[in-house]
């Protein structure tokens, strides 16, 4: 079954005193995936953000979350995201704990239910012994954990992350990313700006490319990855004990493959689609020993390096 | 937005800032109280509101100039960093992601200082008010309690004013230094005696100066000199308003104290002008608040 929408984007266009930040832009997330929105400095992601939560109008196009209009009814668009920015504030006089309350209460939650939500996020991002210290004497590392506290509190169903690692130590990252990867089971859609492409890598099914306002492209991101490197085919290494042309012969005619080289030991097969079953029965009948076999990886580098050569 | 007054209420009470305006307004209470005990007994009593005297005898400074000179301090200082201190720490794009009206963001941000506000001037007339009682012994009448709370509601919306002023700095200006330094200036320059300008405005048009009435009503686009004739009528029952009567007339005036309710006649033109110019301070800034561009910087 095809997944819901949560978010959809309709040439959604943005300019700043005549120049166009945003043009013409059609995103689509799906509902409980991770999805990131990638691009240089001044591509317009920071933008589009603001353009979905309503907190900027559009030149023209429109942006649904969840069905609600974000420039006629962004209440009801943030009442169920939450977001965290990309240079995020607190009250540096309050503690941790008093911030959190002060987003809970804007919120409309009860007392009781606050206090509950506040401990099970400050838990959740590793902050439960800071929960009373001001906010002026955290690291800019507990900061940005606390911004995802922040946004968490509000038990959002699209979380809107604008560089969430940024300004974390390698672990903090992990940590971050972890909880991040963990939320669409907890049913939160996740849209993720970020530089560090390994991180989307990571954690991200889906992802779209911006460039200069533009859209550059968008999917899933194994798709991608194949297209960037094989031309969308799969390109499967193959190590075996010593090969023999006739073994280049045989797996040559399964049908899907298209083409196999031989490198010393190994070869590299480029088929259609993931033919591992058939090549590995290919080369234990040639009576060769199959040492291993595995889908060339691909980066999101490579995507990445593919679409801005081209572009 | 009840949320957002409650916090900036919890904001402004453990500020080291309003502890200084409290202290402020504590000095001018004491400073003030101990010109009226010099002065009370030599002041002019006839009208028989003597307790009034309290706000509004002294030798240099009364209660009522000394209020007249804070408020708008206390109105700038509490409004000068309203929108842009937010904005640049970047709690403003915070608040504005939760659900809520953009308005009820300022909306609160005016409320929270009016309240604010009114406690300082409430605290001061109750501390003048109750050191007073102890030192003369004249309890006040009915109407002058009437008066002096007219008076009290003067003066807030007089601070409004200014706080507002200082709020629609704070949203047009994203330095903090610029929107306290415009708000204050402004205030100077309304504060200079118009006389300075006398000759300038003779040069330029000679006609008006001679004119009491052009003058008066010149002056009376200044916030600074509406409240200086509001406060006047309400506190000196004697004051009969100004510019009716040329200057040989006075001598033949009567030196009755004018009722209550013929009081609020003399200055009613002056309190509407007041109003109107806070209400306009507070439509400008809430229209270009709702205007402004949340911006990916």
């Amino acid at each position: 079954m095809e997944k819901k929408t949560v978010l959809e984007t309709r040439d959604l266009t943005k300019k700043y005193d005549g120049t166009t930040v945003v043009d013409r832009l059609n995103l689509h997330v799906a509902e409980n995936e991770v999805f990131g929105l990638l691009g240089p400095n001044g591509a317009g992601k920071t933008t589009t953000i603001l353009m979905l939560l309503g907190l900027t109008e559009p030149a023209s196009g429109s942006a649904r979350v969840f069905g609600f209009d974000s420039t006629r009814e962004p209440l009801k668009v943030k009442r169920l995201t939450g977001y965290l920015p990309e240079r995020l504030g607190f009250y540096d006089n309050l503690t941790a704990r008093q911030n959190l309350r002060f987003i809970a209460w804007l919120n409309n939650m009860g007392d009781e239910e606050a206090e509950r939500q506040i401990d099970h996020v400050l838990e959740a991002v590793g902050l439960a012994e800071k929960a009373d210290t001001a906010v002026r004497k955290l690291s800019r590392g507990m900061k940005q954990r606390l911004g995802i506290a922040d946004v968490l509190v509000k038990k959002p169903r699209l979380a809107i992350l604008d560089e969430p690692t940024a300004g974390l130590d390698p672990e903090g990252i992990n940590q971050i990313l972890d909880l991040i990867a963990g939320l669409p089971k907890m049913d939160t859609t996740v849209v993720m700006c970020s530089h560090r492409l390994y991180e989307v890598q990571r954690i991200c099914h889906s992802i779209a490319i911006l460039a200069e306002g533009k859209l550059i492209v968008e999917g899933d991101l194994d798709a991608l990855g194949r297209d960037a490197l094989a031309g969308g085919r799969y390109r499967i290494e193959v190590e075996t004990d010593g090969a023999s042309p006739q073994l280049v012969e045989v797996i040559g005619q399964i049908s899907g493959v298209i083409n196999v080289e031989a490198a010393g030991n190994f070869l590299h097969v480029t088929t259609d689609s993931d033919l591992r079953a058939a090549i590995s029965k290919a080369v234990v009948n040639s009576g060769v020993a199959l040492i291993q076999m595995k889908v060339q990886e691909f980066s999101l580098d490579d995507i990445y390096k593919k679409y801005f050569q081209e572009g | 937005m009840i949320t957002i007054i409650r916090k900036e209420l919890a904001d402004y009470f453990t500020s080291i800032r309003c502890f200084i305006l409290f202290l402020l307004v504590v000095v001018a209470s004491a400073v003030a109280l101990y010109a009226a005990q010099q002065g009370i007994r030599v002041a002019n009593t006839e009208s028989g509101f003597i307790f009034m005297g309290l706000f509004t005898v002294g030798e240099t400074m009364s209660l009522a100039n000394f209020i007249a000179l804070l408020v708008p301090v206390i109105g700038i200082a509490l409004g000068f960093d309203a929108i842009n201190n937010e904005r640049s720490t970047g709690t403003l794009n915070r608040i504005l992601s939760q659900p809520i009206y953009r308005d009820s963001v300022i909306n609160g941000k005016f409320l929270a200082g009016m309240i604010t506000l009114a406690i300082m001037i409430f605290a001061a007339m109750l501390l003048v008010a109750g050191y007073g009682l102890r030192m003369i012994g004249v309890p006040p009448g009915a109407e002058e309690i009437i008066r002096l709370f007219i008076y009290f509601v003067a003066v807030v919306i007089y601070g409004a004013f200014w706080m507002g002023l200082a709020i629609l700095f704070s949203i047009l200006s994203r330095s903090l230094a610029i929107s306290l330094l415009c708000p204050l200036a402004i205030w100077i320059l309304l504060g200079i005696p118009v006389s300075v300008f006398n000759p300038y405005i003779e040069f330029i048009v000679p006609a008006i100066s001679n004119s009491m009435g052009t003058a008066l009503m010149l002056l009376r686009i200044s916030p600074y000199w509406l409240f200086a004739e509001s406060t006047t009528a309400l506190l000196d029952p004697l004051f009969k308003g100004m510019g009716m009567f040329t200057s040989d007339m006075t001598g033949m005036l009567l030196l009755r104290p004018l009722s209550l309710d013929q009081s609020l006649l003399v200055v009613w033109p002056q309190l509407t002008a007041l109003i109107c110019l806070t209400v306009i301070c507070f439509a400008v800034s809430y229209v270009v608040f709702m205007r402004q561009e949340i911006r990916a910087t």
